[in-house]
């Protein structure tokens, strides 16, 4: 018979010191996997690294410029959704929101493309905010009015903006008749670099502080973080719930809206419906590994984009693509299962007495 | 009579990161025998019970069951030694029946052979056994039942209560103490946690005493009295005399006119009307659930009413949310019961604690911790809340020090109406003497103060008038000095101020 305990709390240093040691073991885990494979574990790993910080000889920050690219909406999204999730609100639609502040950056891209460059950007920006918002809100409001369930909610709205994206492509925004595609915006919608990598890099960096502000500092912050606890309690101490849930929603999509314009602004330079690369859904794993703590957050990122970004870079002789992705899950999954025992112990013991 | 020895625990110890719950205790527990546990808030009896139901492992010294080294790794390890444990949440599934609830888990064995089973057991403890009733449709007393013949059920005869009473009312109390004693004659060990000290004189043999993770002392109770115990509890003499300062004939506070409040049963307070002024302490007494939960969670704005008035001040508040009542300046604290689901947010740490109520002062859109701080450390240099710090999460102190959080906050606040339900309920002697010095404190600033209780002891010596509920409705309101508890028990079961004061003098 097994039977899950939960464990007592341990102190701060304790835990860092259990994190660091999951950190390990799920690096090992994954070894045992690649020498599975008839790889050298630790071959793999430096491959890995390489591959994600050590560019071509030409051009040497190229691998980590790439690596970059993925941190940034990766790390967005899991910010957004950490803003519900701290409300105890199940935001499974940071999808949906991401591809809505693309669709609404996208339009100033197609309609405005000649306006002064930072003028456009800062409207690209408001409006891929103000999309994404306003697609979160929408379950918001039902269920703060209706009582409806927001998980479903949030989740069915990521198929219909997907098929949003699909519509437009090949409908009002196709730009060739017979190929399912917007094509690519004018050079003037491209947000400008830092250090070679689009400045959303630094967007990010600045909302991973603001976040994490925001969320112990400010009275906004505190009533959403008492509103997730209990709802009872915050209608004791005056706070009107309701409120509380449709604005931290509203902010919730647009951080995930302000990925989907970055994505579409920093990157890709048109709208597909492959804008997110599933970091809509990466991202809340990302967001309750790190356990909603935004400088947690930055970190596990990090380190996903690192081994995103190095695994695809093993060439396909070595190690197929697929087996960088077990790899991947692998590792993730190792840690996830660390995480499981920091809270709670097993206890193993005889059938019956 | 040779007694077998139940339990003994030598030098245990068990600490908590830095805080040591307990350390270097001694006890001991006969079959036969009812041994009273008594410590004040956060002096490690829970801790120590749940080292004894296998919920927490010691970190140091000896348990010894029936004279036997004992390693009790977890609560199917303590009840294969016989011991049980009911903890202060019950631990019953709503929806089954209370037979389900004994008989469901491993090796329960089946429903039919164990009905006859329990129905003998209940029949020789003379216990009441009403197999086929829903727990959800039970009382506090009845779920307490059953949790106890639960245990039975499973071959415990070392039996563990931990506050059993804090949720009883008095005519409860009475039946559950009548059943352990019962036990105690069969042969079965008790330990039972309470801290009301009449309780500890009344039913047990033997009381162990904790003070500060350590045990004490161990004293037959036929050589104690109440006095005595606190010291020991204390480690100095304290004096336990409920004082009621006379205040100035202040103006009308609050005013309640014909309130009606249904819930889902029915009706939950039916016509109820009373007036509060400043400087006086209003209580209420009656048994549980009789419409005092509603009264004060309307009054506060939580709840809706049929029809009524709530005039504060003379300006009309019903159907006012909390939040609308805060704008309006209307100076008013709720204690609510429910400390953790509704008082206070379990996960942070007592300053944030103390930022509930009055983070929206600041300007500005950030929080300022700063004052809060500083109350957070005034109040457990005050109250003097037991734990490592203002920075630890409300949820890992002991059940007294939490309502002492609380009721620091609300009273920090400087409010000119209290409202307070059961503030001392789980709290050590000491402190509730405390709290009722504060209480005082603040009726002699011109606080007017609605108390509701349990113990009618204190409602008389504490309260200047006592309004009594029964199932909803005010059976009348009378004055604490000249009323007595006969008064009130027969009010709180339905007779009316008149008949209640023609009954009684019928009686003499
Ligand atoms: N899980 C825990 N983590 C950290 N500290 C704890 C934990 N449980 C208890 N403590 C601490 O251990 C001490 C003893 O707590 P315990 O609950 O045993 O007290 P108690 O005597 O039952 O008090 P009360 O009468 O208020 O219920 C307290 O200081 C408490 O803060
Ligand atoms: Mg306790």
């Amino acid at each position: 018979m097994i039977r899950i305990v939960k464990r007592p709390e341990a102190g701060r240093r304790r835990n860092l010191l259990i994190w660091a040691g999951a950190f390990v073991l799920a690096l090992l885990a994954g070894a045992a996997f690649l020498a599975l494979l008839g790889q050298k574990p630790w071959e793999i790993y430096g491959m890995i690294l390489k591959g994600a910080f050590v560019g071509s000889r030409r051009n040497p920050l190229s691998a980590i410029q790439a690596t970059i690219v993925k941190f940034v909406p990766l790390l967005l999204v899991s910010l957004g959704l950490t803003l519900a999730f701290q409300m105890r609100f199940w935001n499974i639609g940071g999808e949906g929101q991401m591809i809505l502040g693309a669709i609404a950056a996208s339009a100033f891209a197609l309609y405005t493309p000649n306006l002064p460059q930072p003028l456009l950007a800062i409207l690209m920006l408001l409006a891929g905010c103000a999309a994404g918002g306003l697609w979160a809100l929408l379950p918001a409001v039902c269920k703060v009015r209706l009582g409806v369930n927001e998980t479903l909610f949030t989740l069915m709205m990521n198929y219909v903006a997907l098929y949003l994206v699909a519509y437009l492509q090949s409908g009002p925004w196709q730009r060739t008749p017979g190929f399912a595609s917007v094509g690519s915006f004018s050079e003037n919608i491209r947000l400008p670099k830092l250090f070679g990598v689009h400045i959303g890099w630094l967007l990010a960096l600045a909302l991973t502080a603001l976040i994490w502000a925001y969320l112990r500092h400010t009275k906004q912050g505190y009533e959403l973080r008492v509103a997730g606890e209990s709802q009872t309690t915050a209608r004791y101490a005056g706070m009107r719930v309701g409120r509380i849930v449709l604005r931290t929603m509203f902010f919730s999509g647009a951080v995930c809206g302000l990925a989907g314009m970055i994505q579409v602004a920093g990157i890709d330079y048109t709208l597909s419906t492959g804008v997110t690369g599933g970091v809509g859904f990466t991202g809340i794993t990302l967001a309750w590994l790190a356990q909603l703590n935004p400088p947690a957050i930055a970190l596990a990122a990090a380190v996903f984009s690192i081994l995103e970004k190095g695994s695809s870079s093993i060439p396909p002789d070595i190690m197929a693509a697929e087996a960088a992705q077990v790899l991947q899950s692998i590792l993730l999954f190792s840690f996830l299962i660390c995480e499981f025992f920091r809270r709670y112990a097993i206890r193993w013991r005889a059938a019956k007495p | 009579m040779v007694r077998l020895e139940a339990i003994r625990l030598e030098q245990v110890r068990k600490t908590f990161g830095t805080v040591a719950a307990n350390d270097g205790v001694h006890l001991d527990l006969q079959f036969g025998e009812v041994l009273a546990l008594l410590g004040e808030n956060g002096s490690g009896k829970t801790t120590l019970m749940n080292m004894l139901s296998g919920i927490y492992q010691p970190d140091g010294g000896a348990i010894y069951v029936r004279g036997q080294r004992a390693q009790i790794r977890s609560p199917r390890d303590a009840r294969r030694l016989g011991v049980g444990m009911v903890h202060q949440h019950f631990k019953l599934v709503d929806s089954f029946t209370a037979l389900e609830n004994i008989v469901l888990g491993p090796g329960g064995g089946t429903l039919r052979a164990a009905r006859a089973k329990i129905e003998a057991m209940c029949g020789e403890f003379g216990f009441p056994f009403r197999p086929d009733q829903r727990v959800r449709d039970m009382s506090v007393g009845e779920k307490q039942t059953v949790e106890i013949q639960k245990l039975l059920y499973r071959g415990a005869d070392i039996l563990i209560l931990d506050e059993p009473t804090a949720v009883l009312t008095p005519q409860e109390s009475a039946v559950l103490f009548a059943m352990l004693r019962r036990l105690r004659d069969s042969g079965q060990a008790v330990i039972i946690i309470t801290h009301k000290l009449s309780e500890v004189l009344e039913i047990s043999d033997r009381v162990t005493v904790l003070r500060r993770g350590r045990s004490v002392a161990t004293v037959p109770t036929a050589e104690t009295n109440a006095a005595r115990l606190t010291e020991l509890m204390v480690g100095r003499p304290v004096d336990l005399k409920i004082s009621r300062p006379a205040c100035p004939q202040a103006p009308e506070l609050l005013r309640i006119q014909q309130l009606t409040v249904k819930n889902e049963e029915g009706y939950a307070l039916r016509d109820v009307s009373f007036s509060l002024a400043g400087g006086e302490i209003l209580g209420v007494a009656g048994i549980a659930g009789c419409g005092q939960k509603e009264l004060c969670e309307t009054i506060a704005g939580l709840q809706k009413a049929e029809s009524g008035g709530i005039l504060f001040d003379g300006q009309d508040i019903l159907g006012h949310s909390p939040a609308d009542i805060i704008r309006r300046g209307i100076s008013m604290s709720f204690i609510p019961e429910d400390r953790l689901g509704m008082g206070l947010v379990a996960p942070m740490n007592i300053i944030d604690n103390m930022l509930l109520k009055t983070f929206r002062h600041a300007r500005g859109p950030l929080l300022r911790r700063a004052a809060a701080r500083a109350m957070a450390q005034k109040i457990i240099a005050e109250l003097e809340i037991a734990t490592p710090g203002p920075h630890t999460p409300v949820r890992q102190l002991s059940g007294g020090n939490v309502q002492k959080v609380l009721l620091g906050r609300e009273i920090e606040s400087n409010p000119r109406l209290l409202i307070t339900a059961y503030p001392v309920r789980g709290l050590d002697t000491h402190t509730s003497f405390a709290i009722y010095d504060l209480l005082n404190r603040q009726k002699q600033n011109g606080v007017g103060i609605l108390f509701i209780g349990e113990d009618l002891d204190v409602l008389l010596e504490l309260c200047d008038r006592v309004l009594v509920l029964c199932r909803g409705e005010c059976m009348g309101i009378v004055d604490a000095r000249q009323t007595t508890k006969e008064e009130l028990g027969l009010m709180m079961t339905g007779s009316r101020l008149q008949q209640a004061q023609r009954g009684k003098g019928a009686a003499e």
